[in-house]
Protein backbone atom coordinates (compact mmCIF):
# COMPACT_ATOMS: atom_id res chain seq x y z
CA UNK A 1 0.00 0.00 0.00
CA UNK A 2 1.14 3.09 -0.71
CA UNK A 3 1.26 4.39 3.10
CA UNK A 4 3.00 7.02 5.26
CA UNK A 5 5.12 4.13 6.27
CA UNK A 6 6.72 3.73 2.84
CA UNK A 7 9.18 6.91 3.82
CA UNK A 8 12.08 6.48 1.56
CA UNK A 9 12.91 9.61 -0.34
CA UNK A 10 10.38 11.98 1.85
CA UNK A 11 11.91 15.58 2.98
CA UNK A 12 10.60 17.54 6.13
CA UNK A 13 10.79 14.80 8.54
CA UNK A 14 13.27 16.76 10.62
CA UNK A 15 17.37 15.81 12.05
CA UNK A 16 18.29 12.46 13.48
CA UNK A 17 18.06 12.41 17.22
CA UNK A 18 21.02 10.24 18.32
CA UNK A 19 21.02 9.58 21.82
CA UNK A 20 24.00 8.60 23.25
CA UNK A 21 23.91 5.41 25.64
CA UNK A 22 20.71 4.32 24.62
CA UNK A 23 18.69 1.81 26.79
CA UNK A 24 17.14 -1.24 24.83
CA UNK A 25 13.63 -0.02 26.01
CA UNK A 26 13.48 3.23 27.77
CA UNK A 27 10.46 2.24 29.71
CA UNK A 28 9.32 -1.35 31.17
CA UNK A 29 6.13 -0.91 29.04
CA UNK A 30 7.95 -0.99 25.71
CA UNK A 31 9.88 -4.39 26.87
CA UNK A 32 6.51 -5.76 27.63
CA UNK A 33 5.27 -4.34 24.23
CA UNK A 34 7.92 -6.54 22.81
CA UNK A 35 8.07 -9.27 24.48
CA UNK A 36 4.11 -10.17 24.38
CA UNK A 37 4.74 -9.45 20.69
CA UNK A 38 7.42 -12.13 20.56
CA UNK A 39 5.40 -14.42 22.10
CA UNK A 40 1.78 -14.01 20.72
CA UNK A 41 3.58 -14.37 16.93
CA UNK A 42 5.01 -17.65 17.26
CA UNK A 43 1.81 -18.44 16.68
CA UNK A 44 1.79 -17.66 12.80
CA UNK A 45 -1.14 -17.17 10.73
CA UNK A 46 -2.71 -13.65 11.10
CA UNK A 47 -0.11 -12.93 13.57
CA UNK A 48 3.36 -13.64 10.88
CA UNK A 49 5.94 -11.02 10.79
CA UNK A 50 4.19 -10.01 7.10
CA UNK A 51 1.35 -9.29 8.63
CA UNK A 52 1.92 -8.13 11.46
CA UNK A 53 4.19 -5.51 9.56
CA UNK A 54 1.31 -4.79 7.38
CA UNK A 55 -1.03 -4.56 11.08
CA UNK A 56 1.35 -1.27 11.26
CA UNK A 57 1.25 -0.25 7.85
CA UNK A 58 -2.57 0.07 7.98
CA UNK A 59 -2.48 2.65 11.66
CA UNK A 60 -4.05 5.61 10.34
CA UNK A 61 -1.48 8.05 9.11
CA UNK A 62 -1.92 10.44 11.15
CA UNK A 63 -1.60 8.07 14.28
CA UNK A 64 1.81 6.39 12.64
CA UNK A 65 3.15 9.35 12.78
CA UNK A 66 2.00 11.26 16.18
CA UNK A 67 3.41 7.38 18.05
CA UNK A 68 6.38 6.60 18.98
CA UNK A 69 7.75 2.88 17.79
CA UNK A 70 6.20 0.75 20.50
CA UNK A 71 2.86 2.59 20.98
CA UNK A 72 1.94 1.33 17.31
CA UNK A 73 2.74 -2.38 18.33
CA UNK A 74 0.67 -1.55 21.28
CA UNK A 75 -2.18 -0.34 18.81
CA UNK A 76 -1.29 -3.62 16.27
CA UNK A 77 -1.80 -5.98 19.21
CA UNK A 78 -4.66 -5.05 20.53
CA UNK A 79 -6.28 -4.92 17.25
CA UNK A 80 -4.73 -8.46 16.91
CA UNK A 81 -5.62 -10.27 19.80
CA UNK A 82 -9.24 -9.31 19.27
CA UNK A 83 -9.18 -10.50 15.77
CA UNK A 84 -7.84 -13.89 16.85
CA UNK A 85 -10.57 -13.97 19.30
CA UNK A 86 -8.02 -14.78 22.12
CA UNK A 87 -10.05 -11.48 23.96
CA UNK A 88 -13.31 -9.33 23.17
CA UNK A 89 -13.34 -5.85 23.79
CA UNK A 90 -15.58 -6.32 26.25
CA UNK A 91 -12.71 -7.75 28.17
CA UNK A 92 -10.07 -5.24 27.43
CA UNK A 93 -12.58 -2.43 28.66
CA UNK A 94 -12.88 -4.55 31.77
CA UNK A 95 -9.05 -5.81 32.14
CA UNK A 96 -10.47 -9.22 33.21
CA UNK A 97 -11.59 -12.34 31.30
CA UNK A 98 -15.79 -12.75 31.05
CA UNK A 99 -16.80 -14.89 32.99
CA UNK A 100 -16.80 -18.97 31.73
CA UNK A 101 -14.32 -18.12 29.31
CA UNK A 102 -11.90 -20.90 28.46
CA UNK A 103 -8.66 -21.24 30.16
CA UNK A 104 -5.68 -21.62 27.30
CA UNK A 105 -2.19 -23.01 27.97
CA UNK A 106 0.56 -20.98 27.69
CA UNK A 107 2.09 -20.36 23.97
CA UNK A 108 5.78 -19.92 25.32
CA UNK A 109 6.78 -20.92 28.98
CA UNK A 110 9.59 -18.97 30.70
CA UNK A 111 11.63 -22.63 30.04
CA UNK A 112 10.99 -22.35 26.20
CA UNK A 113 12.50 -18.36 26.04
CA UNK A 114 15.36 -19.52 25.10
CA UNK A 115 15.06 -21.68 22.43
CA UNK A 116 12.53 -19.82 20.86
CA UNK A 117 15.31 -16.38 20.61
CA UNK A 118 17.64 -19.06 19.10
CA UNK A 119 15.07 -20.66 16.61
CA UNK A 120 15.77 -20.17 13.10
CA UNK A 121 12.99 -19.18 11.63
CA UNK A 122 14.35 -18.14 7.99
CA UNK A 123 11.75 -16.96 5.70
CA UNK A 124 14.40 -19.08 3.07
CA UNK A 125 12.27 -21.89 1.76
CA UNK A 126 13.76 -25.01 0.59
CA UNK A 127 12.14 -25.66 -2.92
CA UNK A 128 12.86 -25.78 -6.48
CA UNK A 129 12.21 -22.76 -8.13
CA UNK A 130 13.30 -21.33 -11.28
CA UNK A 131 15.07 -18.27 -11.32
CA UNK A 132 13.37 -15.44 -13.73
CA UNK A 133 17.12 -13.51 -13.62
CA UNK A 134 20.49 -14.24 -13.81
CA UNK A 135 23.24 -11.93 -12.06
CA UNK A 136 24.20 -9.16 -14.30
CA UNK A 137 20.61 -8.68 -16.18
CA UNK A 138 19.21 -5.64 -16.45
CA UNK A 139 16.17 -5.16 -14.96
CA UNK A 140 13.21 -2.57 -14.09
CA UNK A 141 11.13 -2.42 -10.60
CA UNK A 142 7.81 -3.29 -11.74
CA UNK A 143 5.33 0.16 -11.31
CA UNK A 144 2.83 -1.64 -8.77
CA UNK A 145 0.85 0.02 -6.47
CA UNK A 146 -0.84 -2.64 -4.53
CA UNK A 147 -3.68 -1.99 -1.67
CA UNK A 148 -2.56 -4.50 0.30
CA UNK A 149 1.11 -5.58 1.44
CA UNK A 150 4.19 -5.10 -1.00
CA UNK A 151 7.61 -4.82 0.42
CA UNK A 152 8.92 -2.48 -3.20
CA UNK A 153 9.61 0.77 -2.02
CA UNK A 154 7.30 3.54 -3.83
CA UNK A 155 10.87 5.18 -4.47
CA UNK A 156 12.03 2.53 -6.52
CA UNK A 157 9.23 1.52 -8.59
CA UNK A 158 9.49 1.51 -12.40
CA UNK A 159 13.50 2.39 -11.87
CA UNK A 160 16.25 0.32 -13.49
CA UNK A 161 18.44 -1.87 -11.89
CA UNK A 162 20.66 -4.65 -12.22
CA UNK A 163 21.00 -7.78 -10.65
CA UNK A 164 24.08 -8.36 -8.77
CA UNK A 165 22.96 -11.61 -6.53
CA UNK A 166 20.37 -14.47 -6.30
CA UNK A 167 19.64 -14.87 -3.04
CA UNK A 168 17.99 -17.52 -3.37
CA UNK A 169 14.41 -18.92 -2.53
CA UNK A 170 12.18 -16.99 0.19
CA UNK A 171 8.62 -16.82 0.35
CA UNK A 172 6.72 -13.62 -0.84
CA UNK A 173 5.66 -11.18 1.86
CA UNK A 174 3.20 -9.82 -0.57
CA UNK A 175 0.76 -12.98 -0.73
CA UNK A 176 1.80 -14.36 2.89
CA UNK A 177 1.02 -10.99 4.76
CA UNK A 178 -2.56 -11.57 3.66
CA UNK A 179 -2.87 -15.65 4.20
CA UNK A 180 -2.99 -16.00 0.61
CA UNK A 181 0.23 -18.48 0.50
CA UNK A 182 3.71 -18.80 0.59
CA UNK A 183 4.30 -18.20 -3.23
CA UNK A 184 8.17 -18.90 -2.91
CA UNK A 185 10.40 -17.51 -5.22
CA UNK A 186 13.94 -16.07 -5.76
CA UNK A 187 15.08 -12.62 -4.08
CA UNK A 188 18.00 -10.75 -5.98
CA UNK A 189 19.85 -7.93 -4.54
CA UNK A 190 19.54 -5.24 -7.38
CA UNK A 191 21.64 -2.18 -7.28
CA UNK A 192 20.36 1.00 -8.30
CA UNK A 193 22.38 3.96 -9.18
CA UNK A 194 20.99 6.82 -7.11
CA UNK A 195 20.87 9.03 -10.00
CA UNK A 196 18.71 6.79 -11.68
CA UNK A 197 16.45 7.13 -8.65
CA UNK A 198 16.78 10.46 -7.56
CA UNK A 199 18.23 12.52 -10.59
CA UNK A 200 21.76 15.11 -11.16
CA UNK A 201 21.28 15.61 -7.85
CA UNK A 202 22.26 12.61 -5.95
CA UNK A 203 26.15 12.02 -6.20
CA UNK A 204 27.35 9.68 -9.16
CA UNK A 205 29.31 7.39 -7.33
CA UNK A 206 26.16 6.63 -4.89
CA UNK A 207 23.86 3.31 -5.06
CA UNK A 208 21.07 1.68 -3.50
CA UNK A 209 20.54 -1.56 -3.17
CA UNK A 210 17.82 -3.32 -2.39
CA UNK A 211 16.41 -7.19 -2.27
CA UNK A 212 13.78 -7.84 -4.96
CA UNK A 213 11.73 -10.73 -5.54
CA UNK A 214 11.28 -12.32 -9.10
CA UNK A 215 7.37 -10.90 -8.85
CA UNK A 216 8.80 -7.49 -8.24
CA UNK A 217 10.64 -7.64 -11.42
CA UNK A 218 10.68 -7.18 -14.97
CA UNK A 219 13.42 -7.75 -18.03
CA UNK A 220 14.83 -4.47 -19.58
CA UNK B 1 3.25 11.74 29.78
CA UNK B 2 1.81 13.92 27.17
CA UNK B 3 4.72 15.78 27.25
CA UNK B 4 6.54 12.29 26.37
CA UNK B 5 4.17 11.29 23.80
CA UNK B 6 4.70 14.75 22.40
CA UNK B 7 7.99 14.15 22.24
CA UNK B 8 7.76 11.09 20.82
CA UNK B 9 6.14 12.61 17.35
CA UNK B 10 7.97 11.21 14.34
CA UNK B 11 9.79 8.78 16.70
CA UNK B 12 11.97 10.96 18.47
CA UNK B 13 13.51 9.87 21.67
CA UNK B 14 11.45 11.20 24.25
CA UNK B 15 14.32 12.67 27.03
CA UNK B 16 11.14 13.27 29.08
CA UNK B 17 10.90 9.30 29.82
CA UNK B 18 13.55 9.21 31.90
CA UNK B 19 11.88 11.54 34.42
CA UNK B 20 10.94 9.60 37.13
CA UNK B 21 6.82 9.42 37.34
CA UNK B 22 4.68 9.33 40.91
CA UNK B 23 1.63 8.52 38.38
CA UNK B 24 1.63 5.62 35.85
CA UNK B 25 1.01 7.30 32.33
CA UNK B 26 -1.78 6.13 30.50
CA UNK B 27 0.39 3.78 28.22
CA UNK B 28 1.84 1.94 31.32
CA UNK B 29 -1.95 0.81 32.30
CA UNK B 30 -3.16 0.29 29.40
CA UNK B 31 0.16 -2.41 28.61
CA UNK B 32 -0.59 -3.46 32.38
CA UNK B 33 -4.27 -4.50 31.54
CA UNK B 34 -3.31 -5.90 28.50
CA UNK B 35 -0.53 -8.43 30.01
CA UNK B 36 -2.76 -8.82 33.04
CA UNK B 37 -5.53 -9.93 31.11
CA UNK B 38 -3.62 -12.59 28.72
CA UNK B 39 -2.17 -13.98 31.46
CA UNK B 40 -5.48 -14.70 33.42
CA UNK B 41 -6.49 -16.13 30.01
CA UNK B 42 -3.80 -18.55 30.86
CA UNK B 43 -2.37 -17.67 27.14
CA UNK B 44 0.79 -15.92 28.40
CA UNK B 45 3.24 -16.86 30.76
CA UNK B 46 4.70 -13.65 32.62
CA UNK B 47 7.69 -15.19 33.79
CA UNK B 48 8.34 -15.43 29.98
CA UNK B 49 7.67 -12.22 29.01
CA UNK B 50 10.60 -11.36 31.99
CA UNK B 51 12.88 -13.45 30.40
CA UNK B 52 12.59 -12.51 26.76
CA UNK B 53 13.27 -8.36 27.89
CA UNK B 54 15.94 -9.38 30.42
CA UNK B 55 17.45 -11.49 27.10
CA UNK B 56 17.51 -8.22 25.17
CA UNK B 57 18.34 -5.71 27.71
CA UNK B 58 21.69 -7.75 29.17
CA UNK B 59 22.45 -10.95 26.43
CA UNK B 60 21.80 -9.79 23.11
CA UNK B 61 23.32 -6.54 21.85
CA UNK B 62 25.95 -4.73 20.06
CA UNK B 63 28.83 -6.59 21.83
CA UNK B 64 27.57 -10.10 19.35
CA UNK B 65 28.60 -7.99 16.83
CA UNK B 66 31.85 -6.91 17.62
CA UNK B 67 32.85 -9.81 18.33
CA UNK B 68 32.34 -11.28 14.57
CA UNK B 69 34.48 -7.86 13.21
CA UNK B 70 37.04 -8.31 15.71
CA UNK B 71 37.98 -11.74 14.46
CA UNK B 72 37.21 -10.78 11.47
CA UNK B 73 39.79 -8.34 11.71
CA UNK B 74 42.75 -10.56 13.00
CA UNK B 75 41.56 -13.72 11.14
CA UNK B 76 41.85 -13.37 7.09
CA UNK B 77 40.39 -16.60 6.88
CA UNK B 78 37.33 -16.19 9.01
CA UNK B 79 36.77 -12.64 7.19
CA UNK B 80 36.65 -14.43 3.97
CA UNK B 81 34.01 -16.93 5.54
CA UNK B 82 31.95 -14.12 6.94
CA UNK B 83 32.04 -12.05 3.50
CA UNK B 84 30.79 -15.29 1.44
CA UNK B 85 28.15 -16.97 4.16
CA UNK B 86 28.13 -14.43 7.48
CA UNK B 87 25.48 -16.84 8.08
CA UNK B 88 27.47 -19.81 8.71
CA UNK B 89 30.41 -17.32 9.99
CA UNK B 90 28.59 -16.34 12.82
CA UNK B 91 27.00 -19.45 14.01
CA UNK B 92 31.10 -20.17 14.64
CA UNK B 93 31.23 -18.00 17.20
CA UNK B 94 27.56 -19.10 18.56
CA UNK B 95 25.10 -16.52 17.07
CA UNK B 96 22.52 -17.61 15.00
CA UNK B 97 19.16 -15.92 16.66
CA UNK B 98 15.89 -15.18 15.27
CA UNK B 99 16.26 -11.92 12.42
CA UNK B 100 19.69 -13.24 12.11
CA UNK B 101 19.31 -16.75 9.58
CA UNK B 102 20.16 -14.94 6.59
CA UNK B 103 23.33 -12.13 7.82
CA UNK B 104 24.70 -10.77 5.19
CA UNK B 105 28.14 -8.55 5.97
CA UNK B 106 29.47 -5.50 3.55
CA UNK B 107 33.05 -4.77 3.87
CA UNK B 108 33.95 -1.18 4.04
CA UNK B 109 36.96 -0.18 2.20
CA UNK B 110 38.43 3.02 1.11
CA UNK B 111 37.00 3.31 -1.65
CA UNK B 112 33.23 1.90 -0.58
CA UNK B 113 31.81 3.24 2.71
CA UNK B 114 28.53 0.72 3.12
CA UNK B 115 25.21 1.85 4.82
CA UNK B 116 22.16 0.37 5.91
CA UNK B 117 18.80 1.63 6.50
CA UNK B 118 15.21 -0.30 6.38
CA UNK B 119 13.11 2.37 4.54
CA UNK B 120 9.78 0.45 5.16
CA UNK B 121 9.95 -0.29 8.85
CA UNK B 122 12.92 -1.42 11.62
CA UNK B 123 14.62 -4.34 10.09
CA UNK B 124 17.78 -5.17 11.60
CA UNK B 125 20.25 -7.64 12.93
CA UNK B 126 18.83 -8.55 16.38
CA UNK B 127 21.01 -11.29 16.91
CA UNK B 128 24.29 -9.30 16.27
CA UNK B 129 23.26 -5.84 17.44
CA UNK B 130 20.29 -6.28 20.18
CA UNK B 131 16.89 -3.94 19.34
CA UNK B 132 17.75 -0.98 17.05
CA UNK B 133 17.99 2.15 18.51
CA UNK B 134 15.38 4.94 18.19
CA UNK B 135 16.79 6.92 15.75
CA UNK B 136 17.06 3.92 13.08
CA UNK B 137 13.43 3.35 13.11
CA UNK B 138 12.21 6.73 12.60
CA UNK B 139 10.62 9.08 9.83
CA UNK B 140 14.28 11.40 9.82
CA UNK B 141 16.49 8.49 9.07
CA UNK B 142 14.19 5.91 6.93
CA UNK B 143 13.49 8.95 5.07
CA UNK B 144 16.77 10.58 4.11
CA UNK B 145 19.23 7.39 4.48
CA UNK B 146 18.23 6.61 0.81
CA UNK B 147 18.15 9.87 -0.90
CA UNK B 148 20.42 12.01 0.69
CA UNK B 149 23.04 9.44 2.51
CA UNK B 150 26.35 11.68 2.13
CA UNK B 151 23.87 14.54 3.94
CA UNK B 152 22.83 11.90 6.46
CA UNK B 153 26.74 10.63 7.33
CA UNK B 154 27.83 14.30 7.66
CA UNK B 155 25.26 14.69 10.33
CA UNK B 156 26.86 11.43 12.13
CA UNK B 157 30.24 13.53 11.89
CA UNK B 158 31.42 11.39 8.76
CA UNK B 159 32.65 13.42 6.09
CA UNK B 160 32.84 10.77 2.63
CA UNK B 161 35.01 11.95 0.23
CA UNK B 162 33.39 12.65 -3.37
CA UNK B 163 35.34 10.15 -4.75
CA UNK B 164 34.34 6.98 -2.63
CA UNK B 165 31.41 5.20 -3.08
CA UNK B 166 28.59 5.41 -0.78
CA UNK B 167 26.05 2.02 -1.37
CA UNK B 168 22.84 2.11 0.93
CA UNK B 169 21.55 -0.96 1.53
CA UNK B 170 17.70 -0.82 2.25
CA UNK B 171 16.28 -4.09 4.15
CA UNK B 172 13.41 -4.67 2.02
CA UNK B 173 13.44 -8.55 2.24
CA UNK B 174 14.63 -10.86 5.30
CA UNK B 175 18.04 -10.36 4.25
CA UNK B 176 19.94 -8.57 7.49
CA UNK B 177 22.99 -6.69 7.04
CA UNK B 178 25.97 -6.01 8.89
CA UNK B 179 28.95 -3.66 8.30
CA UNK B 180 32.12 -4.88 8.54
CA UNK B 181 34.01 -1.70 9.12
CA UNK B 182 37.69 -0.69 8.34
CA UNK B 183 39.99 -1.57 11.13
CA UNK B 184 41.66 1.60 12.32
CA UNK B 185 45.26 2.70 11.68
CA UNK B 186 47.54 2.19 14.82
CA UNK B 187 45.37 -0.63 16.02
CA UNK B 188 47.83 -3.62 14.37
CA UNK B 189 49.02 -4.62 17.96
CA UNK B 190 45.74 -4.58 19.63
CA UNK B 191 44.13 -8.22 20.76
CA UNK B 192 40.88 -9.89 19.84
CA UNK B 193 39.41 -8.03 22.90
CA UNK B 194 40.94 -4.84 22.50
CA UNK B 195 39.58 -4.67 19.50
CA UNK B 196 36.28 -5.38 19.96
CA UNK B 197 36.29 -2.71 22.50
CA UNK B 198 36.72 0.00 19.62
CA UNK B 199 33.71 -1.61 17.47
CA UNK B 200 30.74 0.65 18.10
CA UNK B 201 27.01 -0.15 16.69
CA UNK B 202 26.84 3.08 14.72
CA UNK B 203 30.27 1.38 12.68
CA UNK B 204 28.14 -1.81 12.13
CA UNK B 205 24.93 0.28 10.82
CA UNK B 206 27.49 2.24 8.38
CA UNK B 207 27.18 5.72 10.28
CA UNK B 208 30.74 5.58 12.04
CA UNK B 209 33.70 4.79 11.00
CA UNK B 210 36.09 2.73 14.26
CA UNK B 211 38.47 5.04 15.77
CA UNK B 212 41.56 4.18 17.85
CA UNK B 213 43.43 7.07 19.44
CA UNK B 214 47.14 5.93 20.32
CA UNK B 215 47.51 8.72 21.90
CA UNK B 216 45.35 8.34 24.21
CA UNK B 217 46.32 4.37 25.12
CA UNK B 218 50.39 5.70 25.31
CA UNK B 219 48.86 8.48 28.17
Amino acid sequence: MNGVHDMGGMHGMGPIRHEPNEPTFHEPWEGRVYALSRVLRTRGGIWNLDASRHGLEVLPPIDYLRMSYYERWLAWLLKTVVAAGDVTPAEIESGSPAIGSPRKSALVTAEAVPSMVDRRASARRDVAVTPRFKPGARVRARNLHPTGHTRIPRYVRAKHGVVVLDRGVFLFPDTNAHLLGEKPQHVYSVRFAARELWGEQASPRDFVHLDMWDDSLEPV
Amino acid sequence: MLESRESSRLGLPAQQDHVSQAIPSDVTLRVKALESLLVDKGLVDRAALDRIVDTFETKIGPRNGARVVARAWIDRDYMKRLLTDASTAIEELGFHRYQGEDIVALENTPKIHNLVVCTLCSCYPWPLLGLPPVWYKSAPYRSRAVIDPRGVLKEFGLDIAPDVEVRVWDSTAEIRYIVLPERPAGSEHLNEDALAALVTRDAMIGTAKVTFDVRKESA
